[in-house]
């Protein structure tokens, strides 16, 4: 057994106990790096000279007992969160160059618990895509079979994950960019409440939409990661004051006499027959733990996707308006004059889904079609929030496939962005209430690529969904199988 | 047609991009295509229903007004494309 193929809650065990150092622990995963990060492109930057002088702090406050929750633990940043000093890209050649002058607070948060920087990962252009394809700096491929996708956007974090090429990684999810790539990996994702998780530093997409979240090997080791990076950040005016419970509490106390509801219309024509399998499964497991699993109905879902698809892309449209050539990031040089400039500096230093999403944001929400489009997507936000609210007074939890079908071929959706988009349609709805989700593994199709189920619970019930992922990991059986790299 | 070629280019002038012939004709098409998805809302009745613009739980997030650290000039200047004497520098605006 290697050091890296183990999870962070055995590691810390191990370090506890004196027998290991996180100098070794950081040269297995870097042994486990060089061999097999060349099929697998998960990384953007692999930040290895920080990485081992973190370890050797870690190595000293070791020995001077002096261990904290991921003391030693080496751990990947998607490259949309700020690092101080070391480039952060958003997978875009607009910031291709950038170095932030700051940390994002969920950095600040895991530098205090003690953990390592392994490197930032790859993603889809300013986290606009469902399979990693649109970054700038090449496609990362889903460690389970190297011809299709990851997920996305924060694919190159799942895959790190899944391929053993860290412990454990953060990623942002504003559609279900995390969800989709934990399942389609095989590993946990969960994206926070809105407001649990500071988004200062988080290079922005959708501000009302975007969440930080970790992907881990395991339901415990999320536990410990949103311990480590949950909580009010005075610097971010929608992080929520409430107060950050701590989350391995919730493992063991399993789901006996929970209700857990099954919304009729996230099991449609459309969704593969694996994936509906693998997920009427987990009911049955689900059911033997001591729940009851209700149908329920969350009837505006068919609306989800149109809401979502209006909603980010006009929030996008001003989030990226900042990118001028001026203040940081790519610049055309040889602008007629500043107009030229401006134009010429977006127009070369986006891709084209990037584009699309700046255009259709702009449109919606220009003069004479506001009403029709953003304020009318805004209504039936506000419909699909209450459909959870009335479903969250008679379940504890909603169980749902995390994504429609197993990972898709590279290549196979690019030109077809309506395709794309579908692959989101069970993790959009989650964003669009403010409420939290996550994905955990519940099987494997025959071609051996992972499924994954998502539970969602009210705001602030993350206690709950690691309380549910847990008990059904502890008792589903769910073979354990490693990515043959 | 949802939208024409002719607005297509509007609105890449109003979110400051440009785009080849193809370009634009490819985006006319995708941006139909996406839009007409949209219509699906119209079969929402949304009278009377307040729009959600966000999720947020607090409506104002006040502080005490003291001085804080901030980035300095050289931190806030350091990944300008181009700039001089404490500034960014962008090209002529005035004659």
């Amino acid at each position: 057994m290697e050091l890296y193929e183990l999870t962070i809650h055995e590691l810390q065990a191990l370090i506890r106990a004196g027998s290991t150092t996180a100098a070794d622990i950081l040269s297995s995963v870097y042994r486990r790096i060089d061999a097999v990060e060349s099929k697998v492109h998960a990384y953007i930057t692999v930040t290895r000279e920080l990485a081992e002088e973190q370890a050797a702090q870690a190595d000293e406050a070791i020995k001077k007992g002096e261990i904290k929750e991921l003391t030693g633990i080496p751990i990947a940043l998607k490259d949309i969160l700020c690092t101080r000093g070391i480039k952060t890209t958003c997978g875009s050649k607009m910031l291709a160059d950038f170095v932030p002058p700051y940390d994002a607070t969920v950095v600040t948060r895991l530098r205090q618990a003690g953990a390592v920087f392994t490197g930032k990962t790859n993603m889809d252009e300013f986290a606009m895509g469902s399979s990693n394809e649109t970054s700038y700096f090449g496609v990362t491929a889903n460690p389970w079979d190297l011809t299709r996708i990851p997920g996305g956007s924060s694919g190159g974090s799942a895959a790190a994950v899944a391929a053993d090429e860290c412990l454990a990684a953060l990623g942002s999810d504003t559609g279900g960019s995390i969800r989709q790539p934990a399942a389609l990996c095989g590993v946990v994702g969960m994206k926070p409440t809105y407001g649990r998780v500071s988004r200062f530093g988080l290079i922005a997409f959708a501000s009302s939409l975007d969440q930080i979240g970790p992907f881990t090997k395991d339901v415990e080791d999320c536990a410990i990661m949103m311990s480590a990076i949950a909580g009010h950040d005075p610097r971010e005016s929608t992080s929520a004051p409430a107060e950050t419970p701590d989350y391995r509490q919730f493992l063991s106390r399993g789901v006996e006499g929970w209700t857990v509801g099954i919304p009729r219309e996230y099991f449609l024509a459309g969704i593969d027959p694996e994936v509906e399998a693998a997920v009427r499964k987990t009911i049955a497991v689900v059911e033997g733990l001591g729940a009851r699993c209700i149908p329920i109905s969350l009837p505006h879902t068919q609306y989800c996707l149109a809401v979502y698809y209006i909603v980010a892309p006009a929030e996008a449209s001003s989030n990226l308006a900042r990118y001028d050539g001026v203040k940081y990031g790519f610049r055309f040089r040889d602008g007629r004059d500043l107009l030229d400039m401006y134009k010429k500096t977006r127009s070369a230093g986006f891709g084209a889904e990037v584009k699309r999403r700046i255009m259709l944001g702009t449109y919606v929400l220009s003069s004479g079609y506001y009403d029709a489009y953003y304020k009318k997507a805004s209504q039936v936000r506000q419909l699909i929030t209450r459909d959870f609210e009335q479903a969250f007074q008679t379940c504890d939890v909603i169980l749902t496939p995390t994504s429609p079908t197993p990972a898709f071929r590279l290549g196979e959706k690019t030109d077809d962005p309506m395709q794309m988009y579908l692959s989101d349609i069970f993790t959009i709805s989650a964003n669009l209430a403010g409420i939290p989700g996550l994905s955990v593994p519940c099987g494997f199709t025959t071609g051996g690529l992972p499924i994954g189920v998502q539970f969602l619970a009210g705001h602030f019930g993350e206690g709950k969904l690691l309380q549910i992922a847990a008990a059904y990991e502890k008792h589903a059986n769910i073979e354990k199988r490693r990515p043959s790299l | 047609m949802k939208i024409e070629k002719q607005q297509v280019e509007y609105v890449a002038h109003l979110a400051r991009l440009e785009f080849s012939a193809g370009e634009t004709e490819r985006f006319t098409s995708q941006l139909n295509d996406i839009l007409l998805y949209m219509d699906k809302l119209n079969e929402v009745d949304t009278n009377g229903v307040v729009p959600l613009g966000s999720n947020v739980v607090l409506n104002n997030a006040f502080r005490e007004d003291v001085v804080k650290d901030s980035l300095g000039p050289d931190l806030a200047l350091a990944n300008a494309p181009e700039a001089r004497n404490g500034c960014f520098l962008v090209p002529r605006v005035v004659e």
